[in-house]
């Protein structure tokens, strides 16, 4: 056990699978002689060579494809988006054949592909999106979100096992400002299970990501509040069975992403829990997101954009009063 | 805070992974006057160096980080304040970034900007502790209380409301439950089932669906009670336990030389003819003493064992209309003539519709005997809230390996009997089970003459 940062937390368990498993590479821009735009595989040419850490060229298209095919013949890629933004050029082989692989020949595809995402420090409209609720709607892809350097490796570790496609969504605001304890041991965090981030009576607190930190802050701020925050920790496929059990106990809702809000997953979760726990409701379900439109880049919008610790103790505050 | 107007600078976020930041030079000091965007500062991070423009315009009112210290991103550095900052508070907003951890507790300017924001605690939503009349059914009322009401027969308009505009919450209609206030008809809700549970409850929970008009070749005729009743039980039993059926063969020889020879003694002297089933019934009252588990219960969270064995026998009253369980009571305590001459007396009660209701309730393990027709195995459904009941099936004779007096294999005509075991696999296990019906069978197949 050691205090770690959520990057490092990551670079570990991307490290200790090659180390483990000659199948795993990574390949991206700048992944190779750079270490990553956020040195996330620093010193991993040095230790693995440069045919297991491969720069690519400035194509996403082409790291996907890479990906894709190397996966099809039995290797295990691990694939950098330098943003997350970017990956709306790796669409085509992402969602029409990696994502369909499986379901259609019934061969394993086991491909990570990592994704920097997030805002908060006016990176602007190509550097700061969060576009998991766009691929949780893809049949075949999955979709984790960690935020603890805990479930950053135990996430990885599962990801690279795993014999479909998963997004792996690293947020860049927690890159080095989150530490925490990481096990130095090899341990998997189950995909598709949802984590209690703090117990509470009074009201649920549904969220992913770097807002569990919002979440918690805005916690914080009611002490009177009893608020029970569940980190999804994986979008697709999620916890559903965790969410509804602490809507069983709280009876009031609030879900919060960092995504826009029209569309984004929150509306699922909603959803789901206005069809299956409709008789344990006693507040509307109610959602904190990202207007709909592109991130800004100037400060002042960007923070109004993003959900705030004020917003949702605003939120909190009127649910339990409702 | 000296003045309500002040606008702090905080650590800049200067790249994407950056946490902090060193204070390399202030370009002011405290008490000088700086326009807004006017550099106030340099700072170093570990990827760039660069000024920080004022967020405001103003007299600096504190300094708080010196030169050559290092800062987390979001740590007040300054704070701008005084005549040329008051009179312009919109300016307060264009602050530099603030990392979300960074919270609100600066944020009065802020706040105040915004005019409607700040969820004032002073002025909380009109929450008045709204008497019952005031909240007459008009408030709208919640799915998870309206289902907690008619859970418990409560009028959501009887229950004080603390929610907003005195609706009634979850919390208040469970405190009004705690409370003991509702009025008497709601049904007890904690209380264990009893055993009689099915009546009006169940009958309610299960408003039979209209039949509509017989199709062709089709004809209705109304359902009895007693079959509804019947119906209602078998569904909520197989609901409940969790049904295991084991089966064993018996050799009946023994029972039924024996059986014959009391035969007459029984009939001439008591009028009561020994049968099988009060063989079997007073072998199962033996075994059960040693299995209380299998005679047992399972009450909400607990596990109950009797120190009697209250026997139910499944009776069937007239050609398919219908069934019932009288119960032999302490059936521990009987030999076998008064075995046979309780089944007797309940069997006949329940055919001349003379049974009363204590005559059905209160079994703790019930036995079933379809084999007069020949079936040779069932698995019968448990009568809740018992645990278990066993099924006696057709006595037949049949070829069977049995070792001589040398101990060589030989095969001989024996009367053998299927008996099975269904039990409730939540208490009773497989094992369990399986060495309570061997146990059984040794009983039977070692009859003595002097056994009763």
């Amino acid at each position: 056990m050691a205090e770690k940062t959520y990057l490092q937390a990551i670079s570990d368990g991307i490290r200790g699978e090659m180390r483990r498993d000659k199948r795993v590479f990574v390949l991206g821009e700048d992944v190779g002689v750079y270490g990553g735009a956020f040195k996330v595989t620093q010193g991993f040419q040095e230790e693995f060579g440069a045919w297991r850490v491969i720069d690519m060229p400035l194509s996403e298209t082409a790291i996907m494809g890479g990906a894709t095919g190397s996966a099809i013949m039995g290797m295990r890629p691990v694939a950098e988006m330098q943003f997350a933004d970017f990956v709306s050029c790796a669409w085509d082989h992402l969602v029409t054949v990696a994502a369909k692989q499986r379901w259609r020949t019934g061969t394993p595809i086991p491909i990570v592909l990592r994704l920097p995402s997030g805002g908060g420090f006016s990176g602007g409209p190509f550097h700061s999106q969060n576009p998991e609720s766009s691929f949780a709607h893809i049949p075949g892809l999955k979709c984790v979100c960690p935020a603890t350097p805990e479930d950053a490796k135990g996430l990885m570790i599962a990801a690279i096992e795993d014999p479909n496609p998963v997004l792996f969504f690293e947020h860049k605001h927690l890159y080095r400002r989150i530490k925490g304890e990481v096990p130095d041991e090899r341990y998997v965090t189950p995909i598709g299970k949802a984590r209690v981030h703090a117990e509470g009576e009074d009201v649920t607190l549904v969220t992913w990501g770097a807002m569990v930190y919002t979440a918690e802050e805005a916690a914080k701020q009611l002490p009177d509040v009893s608020v029970e925050i569940v980190d999804l920790r994986t979008v697709m496929p999620w916890d559903k069975q965790a969410v509804l059990d602490s809507v069983r106990k709280t009876s009031k809702v609030l879900v919060l992403h960092e995504d826009t809000r029209t569309g984004g997953f929150g509306g699922e979760i909603a959803a789901t829990i206005a069809e299956e726990a409709f008789e344990d409701l006693d507040a509307p379900v109610r959602r904190i997101a990202a207007p709909d439109c592109p991130v800004p880049f100037a400060p002042v919008l960007e923070k109004a954009y993003i959900p705030q610790v004020d917003d949702v103790v605003r939120g909190l505050k009127e649910l339990s009063e409702y | 805070m000296a003045t309500g107007t002040a606008v702090d600078v905080v650590m800049p976020q200067m790249g994407v992974s950056v946490s902090e930041g060193t204070i390399t030079k202030w370009s002011k000091q405290v008490g000088d006057t700086i326009e807004a965007d006017e550099t106030l500062l340099e700072i170093s991070t570990d990827k760039v160096d660069t000024e920080v423009p004022s967020p405001a315009a103003g007299v600096i009112s504190e300094i708080l980080v010196a030169e050559g210290e290092t800062v987390a991103v979001g740590t007040v550095l300054a704070r701008i304040g005084g005549e040329a900052g008051a009179a312009a508070p919109a300016e307060a907003a264009p602050q530099p970034p603030e990392p979300a951890t960074q919270a609100a507790a600066d944020e009065s300017a802020a706040a105040a900007s915004e005019g409607q924001a700040a969820p004032a605690p002073a002025a909380p939503a009109p929450v008045a502790p709204a008497a019952p009349s005031e909240s007459n059914g008009k408030s709208f009322v919640s799915p998870v209380v309206a289902r907690i009401a008619a859970e418990h027969g409560i009028d959501p308009a009887q229950v004080p409301g603390t929610g907003n505009g005195g609706r009634v919450t979850k919390k208040d209609i469970q405190a009004f439950i705690d409370s003991g206030a509702q009025a008497a008809p709601a049904p007890p809700a904690a209380a264990p089932p009893p055993a009689a549970a099915p009546p009006a409850a169940a009958q309610v929970a299960h408003a039979p669906a209209d039949a509509g008009e017989p199709q062709q070749g089709e004809s209705f005729e109304p359902m009895s009670a007693m079959r509804r009743g019947i119906a209602d039980h078998m569904r909520r039993s197989l609901d409940t336990s969790a049904h295991v059926t084991s089966a064993i063969e018996v050799d009946m020889s023994k029972v039924v030389a024996i059986r014959q020879k009391l035969k007459k003694e029984y009939n001439a002297a008591y009028g009561v003819n020994p049968t099988y089933l009060a063989f079997i019934a007073r072998a199962t009252a033996e075994t059960l003493r040693d299995y209380p588990y299998v005679n047992g219960e399972i009450r909400g969270d607990k596990i109950v064992s009797k120190s009697f064995v209250n026997l139910g026998f499944a009776v069937e009253l007239a050609d398919g209309k219908g069934l019932i369980v009288p119960v032999v009571k302490n059936a521990e305590t009987l030999n076998l003539l008064g075995m046979a001459k309780g089944i007797a007396d309940v069997a006949k009660r329940a055919r001349d519709k003379q049974l009363t209701p204590d005559d059905v309730a209160g079994g703790s393990f019930t036995i079933t005997n379809p084999g007069g027709y020949g079936t040779f195995h069932g698995t019968p459904v448990i009568s809740q809230p018992q645990v278990g009941i066993l099924g006696t099936y057709a006595l037949v004779k049949r070829p069977w390996v049995i070792q001589d007096e040398n101990g060589a294999d030989a095969i001989a005509i024996r009367s053998i009997m299927n008996i099975t075991l269904t039990y409730d696999h939540r208490l009773v296990d497989g094992a369990y089970a399986g060495r309570f019906l061997r146990d059984l069978r040794e009983r039977l197949q070692t009859w003595g003459e002097s056994d009763y």
